[in-house]
């Protein structure tokens, strides 16, 4: 089983093969162009499926065999239900009592929750995860445990890779909050309500058998239809498909850390004096603590300055809502709703739009919306001085976080990484990441509670801050004012075994994730 | 046999800390049994610094274990040689590098309008403390620490002198109560300390104490450097001798006043109208003015509310007080815009400063503003209030150049 690896284009040694499929390795931003057509299910027809529109089954085992489960095959599932999710281990659970062996799981994120899974993977139901693995999950690949080589896309790369036949999706599993039985389905309500369903729609779209499972199952029609019956061959009822508090989180707040706080600030005061809050411009910032905050400080500039954004991009939560209801925003554009407040003006508010890896991320895509947005707040677990950053590995190696938006995002047009200079005694800009998660060309900023580093490819931005009192100092500084607090980190030693490959938006390989070492 | 010393802290939600603990034995040479969150980045390193520590106190046999959560080196070096202290009799100390952002001194007048209290043996909270630019923080001694970690504390605000960079804030130590107090200075004064509180402070007597000791020590050690003392004033007695105090030596830059203290000693709540300790205010501010020193006000403990504080820090202004305490990072700028000066005071110190320039430049010894003479107080306040504006941004440091008054 000698792999050959060949280096990419920054940097990086990939294997020629993974899972045993060809691979092609990372060649650089918009240099990869894959030609062709795009990938298509096989044609289903009306008269296959009950005339009534009823296409109701027992029990999702049921489903399952009736959707042909077999050895080998690809299945599908959301996170829109995030670390409440029930479904997707029962899935499994179904999967193993049939014996089926060496089924690959495609979710479009993994959570604690899905921690059972270890289980499957250890008996050979699972051979491998092509989605996002942390927590135990993380653990478990990360140490060399699981069957096949994990893989980790982007939300836009999953798109990617259903539409160019990279993965066949063989069975699409969909939970979904409310659904009819034709299999018309929605997030917008019942006990499960989680905003939208849009993770799951390459998968109604491209998967040969898509079955619909709901705890609120309503007569037809169910509207709207977020995710369409036409695509759905099964509905399956359960009692119960999701623990509510866990799907969202009630609240989100903001940080209370003074230090993280001060970060929030600045960011704000950096994007302020460079002329990104201006009257129509648009934003984007996640739902942790620290990106809450920034939200929070743009509200008052924008207050203060008597400007309002035209868009901003969910993640949705209170703080967003708020600005949308108080008329600072004109529009959410929301891939998902993090908590019952943006659930809630999803539901009510036609100025709260749903929106999909396929709009907002998708590089197979007439252009998405990621390049159209001013300005864009992300995290990272190391930046290298070359400006290229890390989400998914912690430094120690273990797989830690999924991919999700992230790379989609760095297309935004400024790309801003507010982040502590070291975590405990972790120092953050490294010589080199970890792993390569995202290219340094397209990060512009990192903001640290001790100075902001701009990307010397950004002379508009060096040149906006010329004579500001902003902090403003070199990635090199950063690290060395970083490795003078901690020390110099000593080089980790990972093992020879790839347990990971991280994909690029475009479906080459940016880099792979090795064994940890116990 | 098998003496056994412990320090630091472990347990869920700890971080940025570490616990050692130190078993001397008889035989078999140095066993150290590492825990760490940071293992990978860092294992050579602890084992590196905790060899050299023991080697240092000539240990040779002994089992060290370190339960670490990501504990910067000063931290670290501090619970060992805590933990070793515990064990040994021993007179030596292990001194990290002394880093050279540390070793500034600071002026006896200089702008002291906020200074954050850090609780002495919690290293989390020091390691970022400077970022937030308050003029003073204060490595506690007193009561945020408990009588049992004391000892230990000495060792991490040591540590924290020599290696920690507060970023230009004054680095000030807040020492155990007189006479205890005494003691800690062994542990400060050699480390470039900048100024020290001296709590629940009752006469010139103590301060005098202080200081001679300071002096002593800092002679010892051959430096030079200042080493001011901010009394605060924490008790009936205190305010009745406010003056005595804040005159008791050169070295008193300010008087603090404590109120949690102070009405506990009068026996009445404290109110936040504060009409129970408006006479110890007035009494201390005026004590401090008649000395020649500064006056700093005391906490306000509510750190959810941003106005409330902003009300009590104009009120401590209008009172005459030059700063207030901070025990959250978030009051520094509250503290900071409220003793700002206004518009009027800024424009009106600036036509003095002005006027002054111009009498110099003339060689005039006699400073006027239209028929008025200025008296060389009102010069020194108007630079003063110059000097504050521009700290808080609202001059830019080159206004003399930036072409004279508007209405000229």
């Amino acid at each position: 089983m000698a792999n050959k690896y060949v280096k990419n284009a920054v940097g990086r040694m990939i294997p020629e093969k993974i899972n045993g499929k060809p691979v092609i390795p990372y060649q650089g931003v918009h240099k990869y162009k894959t030609t062709g057509r795009r990938y298509a299910p096989s044609l289903a027809t009306c008269a296959n499926y009950p005339e009534d529109g009823n296409k109701l089954v027992n029990d999702l085992k049921t489903a399952l065999k009736k959707a042909g489960l077999k050895d080998g095959m690809t299945v599908s599932t959301h996170h829109h239900f995030r670390n409440g999710d029930l479904v997707a281990n029962q899935i499994f659970t179904a999967a193993s009592e049939l014996g089926v062996k060496d089924l690959v799981w495609f979710p479009s994120a993994s959570f604690p929750c899905h921690e059972p899974m270890i289980d499957y993977l250890k008996d050979g139901t699972i051979h491998h995860i092509e989605g996002s693995m942390n927590g135990p999950l993380g653990r478990f690949a990360s140490l060399g445990n699981m069957k096949g080589t994990g893989v980790l896309r982007s939300h836009g790369g999953r798109y990617q890779a259903v539409q160019d036949g990279e993965v066949v999706i063989d069975i699409a599993v969909i939970a979904a909050p409310t659904a009819d039985p034709f299999g018309n389905a929605n997030g917008l309500t019942g006990d499960s309500a989680c905003g939208l369903l849009g993770f799951a729609l390459a998968d109604s779209q491209y998967a040969h058998k898509v079955i619909v499972v709901t705890d609120n199952l309503v007569p037809f029609p169910c509207v709207p239809w977020q995710v369409q019956g036409n695509y759905v061959d099964y509905v399956v009822e359960m009692d119960q498909i999701g623990i509510p508090e866990r799907i969202i989180s009630g609240t989100t707040r903001i940080t209370r850390s003074p230090d993280r706080l001060y970060i929030a600030e600045l960011t704000a005061k950096f994007c302020d004096e460079v002329g990104i809050l201006y009257d129509g411009f648009s934003f984007q910032a996640g739902a942790g603590g620290t990106s809450l905050a920034i939200g929070n400080y743009f509200g008052e500039i924008m207050r203060e300055k008597g400007i309002k954004a035209r868009f901003a991009r969910g993640g949705s939560n209170q703080y967003l809502v708020e600005m949308l209801e108080e008329g600072l925003i004109d529009y959410i554009l929301d891939g998902q709703t993090f908590d019952l407040a943006g659930v809630r003006s999803m539901r009510e508010n036609p100025n709260h739009v749903n929106t999909s890896p396929f709009t907002s991320y998708n590089y197979h895509g007439k252009g998405n919306f990621a390049g159209i947005v001013d300005v864009v707040i992300l995290g990272a677990t190391e930046v290298d001085v070359n400006y290229n950053a890390n989400v998914v590995t912690h430094s120690d190696g273990y797989l830690l976080h999924g991919i999700g938006g992230w790379q989609n995002c760095l297309f935004s047009k400024n790309v801003i990484l507010p982040i502590p200079l070291f975590r405990d005694r972790i120092p953050i800009i490294r010589d080199e990441v970890t792993t390569i998660c995202g290219p340094g060309e397209l990060i512009d900023v990192i903001v640290t509670e001790r100075g902001i580093a701009i990307n010397p490819r950004r002379k508009d931005l060096l040149n906006a801050v010329k004579n500001s009192k902003l902090p403003i100092r070199t990635i090199e500084e950063l690290k060395e004012e970083a490795e003078r607090i901690c020390g110099k980190p000593e080089p980790v030693k990972f093992g020879e075994r790839v347990i990971a490959a991280i994909k690029w938006v475009d479906g080459t390989v940016i880099d792979v994730v090795r064994q940890v070492n116990e | 046999m098998g003496k056994k010393g412990t320090a630091g802290n472990q347990g869920p939600g700890i971080r940025s800390d570490c616990f050692a603990a130190l078993e001397l034995k008889s035989s078999g040479g140095i066993e150290i049994i590492l825990n760490s969150k940071v293992d990978a980045l860092y294992k050579n390193s602890i084992q590196d610094l905790a060899h050299q520590i023991l080697d240092f106190f000539q240990i040779k046999d002994a089992k060290l274990e370190i339960i670490d959560r990501g504990a910067l080196p000063f931290v670290l070096a501090a619970r060992i040689e805590a933990a070793v202290k515990v064990c040994l009799d021993s007179q030596e100390e292990f001194w990290l590098e002394m880093i050279p952002e540390n070793k500034y001194q600071t002026r006896k007048d200089r702008t002291r309008r906020s200074r954050l209290y850090l609780p002495g043996n919690s290293p989390k909270l020091m390691i970022n403390a400077g970022i937030h630019q308050p003029d003073g923080i204060i490595l506690d001694l007193e009561d945020s620490v408990a009588p049992e970690k004391k000892d230990q504390a000495h060792f991490l605000v040591r540590n924290a002198l020599r290696q920690v960079n507060f970023y230009g804030a004054e680095r000030m130590v807040r020492i155990n109560q007189f006479p205890l107090g005494l003691d800690d200075l062994t542990y400060l004064v050699p480390h470039h300390v900048n100024l020290i509180l001296l709590p629940k402070c009752e006469s010139a007597a103590q301060v005098q104490a202080v200081d001679k000791k300071i002096s002593e020590i800092l002679s010892e050690y051959d430096f030079d450097y200042p080493v001011y003392i901010m009394p605060i004033i924490e008790s009936a007695l205190g305010v009745v001798r406010a003056f005595e105090i804040a005159s008791a030596s050169e070295n008193v830059a300010s008087l603090a006043i404590g109120l949690e203290d102070y009405t506990a000693d009068l026996g009445v709540p404290r109110t936040r109208e504060g009409r129970e300790t408006f006479f110890a205010r007035t009494q201390v501010v005026n004590a401090a003015r008649a000395a020649g020193t500064q006056v700093n006000d005391s906490v306000f403990s509510d750190v959810a509310d941003m106005d409330a504080l902003r009300e009590v820090v104009l009120e401590s202004k209008s009172l005459g007080f030059d700063g207030m305490g901070c025990i959250h990072p978030r009051q520094i700028k509250v503290i900071h815009e409220a003793f700002a000066p206004t518009e009027k005071e800024i424009h009106k110190a600036e036509k003095i400063v002005r006027a002054f320039d111009e009498a110099a430049l003339k060689g005039l010894g006699v400073v006027s503003l239209g028929s008025k003479m200025i008296d060389p107080p009102v010069v020194k306040r108007a630079q003063t209030t110059i000097d504050l504006a521009v700290k808080s941004g609202q001059l830019p440091e080159n206004w003399k150049e930036q072409g004279s008054d508007k209405d000229h």
